[in-house]
């Protein structure tokens, strides 16, 4: 971090330029007019921030930028924010020589990507780290295709930049046609320091929360469902000492979200021509966002999940979690302009672009949907409180839940910095998220997602290991099983094994979670294959269970990838060992 | 850039033809996935190499330093809860009451003090130096000690209490205090913030002493000694600076009372306050 460089909170300018940002973008600062990423496509030639073949040079460096308004230094890939889009192909040994420029120690982790644990890139697990003035040459052979993206491990890079996208050609060529494709990366941009968010919220956690409980929303609820269904309601919570508007930690109040760089007043702008099918390829890059995608007008037809081609299902609308990646084949069938809409979990902003046929067009932007309140479901505690009128709370949806989940009664014990445990967790695939429920909308869940082919390993688990998701909001503690980072021991694996990973999310926020070096194969709840994910999003009260090959000898990351929970403990290492070395240490 | 074009273009003409002859049908089909045989996924996947170079072991520390993570990390605040003016029957009257701490997520030092100042004499202040550690969900535990000074002679305590989140979100701490010549001491303080709107905010707050035994030259009683319980009404500007303005109804009891009362004054008493709530 460049801590030196960054100012200090500064809100102080036009709300509304914040929000939308400039309309020039984050390039100003280099003088060029960002056009994002596009294969076949006209505006290729000033797609300059494509890099492909088998050898590259990323020069990491801090970067003057400006979309607010107010000037700022994002972490950038040769000169780029975010950084260049890499092309590979299937197949190829692709070298990647990282040379640091910052005057702290900096890392590259390629997501999704199957490597050799020494070229993951995570600092203390796979390698030393990237000092200031050092270089550090990736080596590996490409052994997969799809969608993916790399950003830094180190600190609180990936939140100032550095992140950027992956494309790698499948070696025979994509299952489902397209005739021109754009990546679409979104992100959350803050002017902040990201050293002061994290203080922030170990001091006040509640601090970006501007859709907080009020008089008037009690006034109101009382007059729409009655005085004890209210007061019941605000007692329940009250006990919890937790707050049904808690949506996510860092909102619109700090954040400019972004589409390929481009803030909303930036417009990022992709073209077709009328009929073309169009691949779309969505990445979440940003450091603690969860968008809501839809483009008004448009069917989207989701082709591929986390790099892995799936059934193509057809949706209006999905949830992407941080980290997480979908391809979507949409065909624009009138030569107008289309919005691509993202708007946070928690409605306090969104990051928007436009496909268009031609350049300058746009399309009306919708308005950002209600935000919702999390229920008891979201608790984990089933859906049969006594006594409540659950039809009176908003977002509910029996019909989304997935009933007849065997309660996995939560361990006691986790310690004081675990604020809540989920007594009956569910299942719930089919259900597409707080938020998302009943919208009228036909919206992607992960039961929507079958991957193609089948498992990568076919036999059954041997053993199952069981995590609980767990935190404190209040005093910002985030851990598995109760146990930071630093109190906890590597989670071992038996080199070949199979096994189920099970985890119980006890929190009420969803936590997006990634195995490195090793694919994470969800099962329904019949213990079906489902879909082969590197990221695996937990929401509040599942429970949720995938299998693992332990295929890939080495240290490996297990984290959240909610970036200041990561910081605040959650994330564990995970050895996959020998079985005679396993033997000898147990 | 346009290499990469010809490239993809020169790609997705050699690979159908490489691919789709040698297997005769379309480009990857979907292989049935049925138990017990090997899946399509099967046969593609391609397990990493073991790392040519492995990771020693290292304690905690060397780690968190080469992650650039550490969630054994201190953090500290600074919060000057009340820094206000009162319109007291006496003059004006300034009041402070704050805290600041430092430390991890279980065990922080921690350093209240209130108290106040007429016509620019310090009257009735203290200061509680404390370690704070956290044994339950809502609660922590504070031991350490509290000093009071301005009018009258100083006075050293030992502390011990909880402080936490009660039910409903209330604040609250309670703490017993422990003196020289058998003196012994309970302060409750409890406060709430309610929302009216994202910014404008009432914090109702509630304070109560009481003293195992009577201190003439600090003008206490024993027993209930004083009450305060005040309404401010702040305005966060930000959420770290926040001017309010507010009520605060205090009244004195039993032998405090007294002593108040011998000296002329009212022992309860209502305020209009304006001040300043900011943090850091």
């Amino acid at each position: 971090m460049d801590r030196s460089h960054r100012p200090s909170l500064a809100l102080g300018h036009s709300r509304r330029r914040f929000v939308q940002g400039l309309a020039g973008g984050a390039l100003a600062a280099v003088g060029a007019r960002h056009l994002g990423w596009a294969a076949d496509s006209p505006s290729v030639s000033q797609a300059g921030a494509t890099l492909c073949g088998t050898e590259f040079n990323l020069e990491i460096d801090a970067l003057a930028v400006n979309l607010t308004g107010h000037p700022a230094v994002a972490t950038a890939v040769n000169g780029r924010m975010p950084a260049p889009l890499l092309r590979w192909r299937e197949g190829d040994d692709v070298t990647l020589r990282v040379f640091n420029r910052l005057s702290v120690p900096t890392s590259i982790h390629w997501h999704g990507m199957i490597v050799p644990a020494d070229m993951d890139g995570v600092p203390g697990l796979s390698f030393d780290g990237i000092g200031p003035g050092e270089t550090y040459v990736y080596r590996f052979k490409v052994n997969q295709s799809g969608t993916y993206w790399y950003h830094s491990h180190s600190r609180f890079q990936e939140q100032t930049g550095l992140y950027g996208p992956i494309v790698i050609e499948p070696r025979r060529g994509e299952r489902h046609h397209a005739d021109r494709e754009h990546v679409v990366l979104l992100s959350d941009w803050t002017d902040l320091d990201p050293e002061h968010i994290y203080r922030t919220l170990k001091r006040q956690s509640n601090y970006f929360n501007f859709d907080r409980r009020t008089v008037g929303g009690f006034v109101d609820d009382v007059r729409k469902q009655g005085w004890k269904p209210t007061m019941a309601d605000r007692r329940m919570w009250g006990q919890m000492r937790m707050d049904p508007t808690d949506l996510a930690d860092v909102s619109g109040h700090a954040y400019t979200y972004l589409l390929n760089g481009s803030t909303p007043a930036g417009n990022w702008t992709g073209l077709f021509r009328r009929g073309e099918k169009v691949r779309l390829r969505f990445i979440n890059g940003s450091s603690m966002t969860f968008f809501d995608v839809r483009i008004p007008g448009l069917k989207l037809t989701v082709v591929a999940a986390d790099g892995q081609d799936i059934e193509p299902v057809t949706v209006d609308e999905f949830r992407i979690g941080l980290a997480e990646v979908y391809d979507v084949i949409v065909e624009p069938k009138d030569d107008r302009a289309y919005t691509l809409f993202a708007q946070s979990i928690d409605r306090s902003g969104y990051a928007r672009g436009t496909l268009a046929p031609q350049l300058g067009m746009q399309a009306e932007v919708p308005p950002l949907d209600a935000r919702a309140l999390l229920t008891t479901m979201d608790m984990g505690m089933g859906h049969d409180m006594g006594g409540m009128d659950m039809s009176a709370m908003a977002g509910m949806n029996h019909g989304a839940v997935g009933h007849g989940a065997t309660p996995h009664h939560a361990p006691v014990g986790y310690g004081p910095n675990v604020d809540s445990l989920a007594m009956q967790p569910q299942s719930r695939l089919d259900d597409p998220g707080i938020g998302l429920r009943d919208n009228g909308r036909r919206v992607l869940a992960y039961a929507d997602l079958h991957t193609l082919g089948g498992p990568i390993d076919h036999r059954e688990a041997g053993r199952d290991v069981e995590l609980h998701l767990t935190g404190h909001m209040e005093r910002y503690v985030w851990s598995f099983n109760g146990q930071k980072f630093s109190e906890s021991e590597p989670l071992r694996f038996n080199y070949g094994e199979r096994l189920r990973l099970v985890l119980v999310n006890d929190s009420m926020m969803n936590h997006p979670i990634h195995l490195h070096g090793m694919w994470g194969e969800v099962e329904s709840e019949q213990g079906e294959f489902l879909v082969r994910k590197h990221t695996i999003t937990v929401q509040p009260g599942q429970r949720l269970t995938y299998g693992v090959t332990a295929d890939a000898l080495g240290r490996w990351a297990y984290h959240c990838h909610l970036l200041y929970h990561m910081e605040a403990g959650m994330f564990r290492e995970v050895r996959v060992e020998r079985a005679s070395r396993e033997a000898a240490n147990s | 850039m346009m290499r990469c074009r010809r490239l993809a273009l020169l790609y997705a003409v050699l690979g159908p033809l490489a691919g789709s002859p040698a297997l005769g049908v379309d480009p990857q089909p979907p292989a049935p996935t049925t138990s017990g045989q090997g899946t399509s996924s099967e046969a593609a996947h391609v397990p990493p190499d073991p790392p040519q170079h492995t990771m020693g072991d290292m304690d905690y520390r060397q780690m968190a330093d080469m992650m650039q993570m550490d969630d054994r990390g201190r953090t500290g605040m600074v919060l000057f809860d009340q820094l206000e003016w009162r319109n007291s029957a006496a003059g004006s009257d300034f009041t402070w009451d704050g805290e600041a701490w430092y430390g991890g997520d279980t065990d922080k030092v921690w350093l209240r003090s209130e108290g106040d100042r007429v016509g620019g004499t310090t009257q009735n202040a203290r200061a509680d130096l404390l370690w704070d550690h956290t044994f339950a969900r809502w609660w922590s535990l504070q031991a350490g000690g509290r000093e009071d000074f301005g009018a009258g002679p100083p006075r050293t305590w030992a502390a011990i209490g909880v402080q936490g989140l009660a039910a409903n979100w209330f604040k609250t701490e309670a703490t017993f205090y422990a003196g020289e010549q058998g003196r012994t001491a309970l302060r409750f303080k409890s406060e709430y913030d309610l929302f009216f709107t994202q910014r404008l905010i009432l914090q109702p707050e509630a304070e109560a002493n009481l003293y195992g035994k009577s201190d003439p030259e600090r003008q206490l009683g024993s027993g209930l000694s004083d009450l305060e319980i005040g309404l401010r009404l702040r305005y966060e500007i930000r959420r770290e600076f926040a001017p309010y303005a507010g009520v605060v109804w205090s009244r004195q009891f039993g032998g405090t009372a007294d002593r108040v009362r011998a000296s002329g004054g009212n022992p309860s008493d209502a305020q209009f306050v304006a001040g300043l709530r900011a943090w850091f």
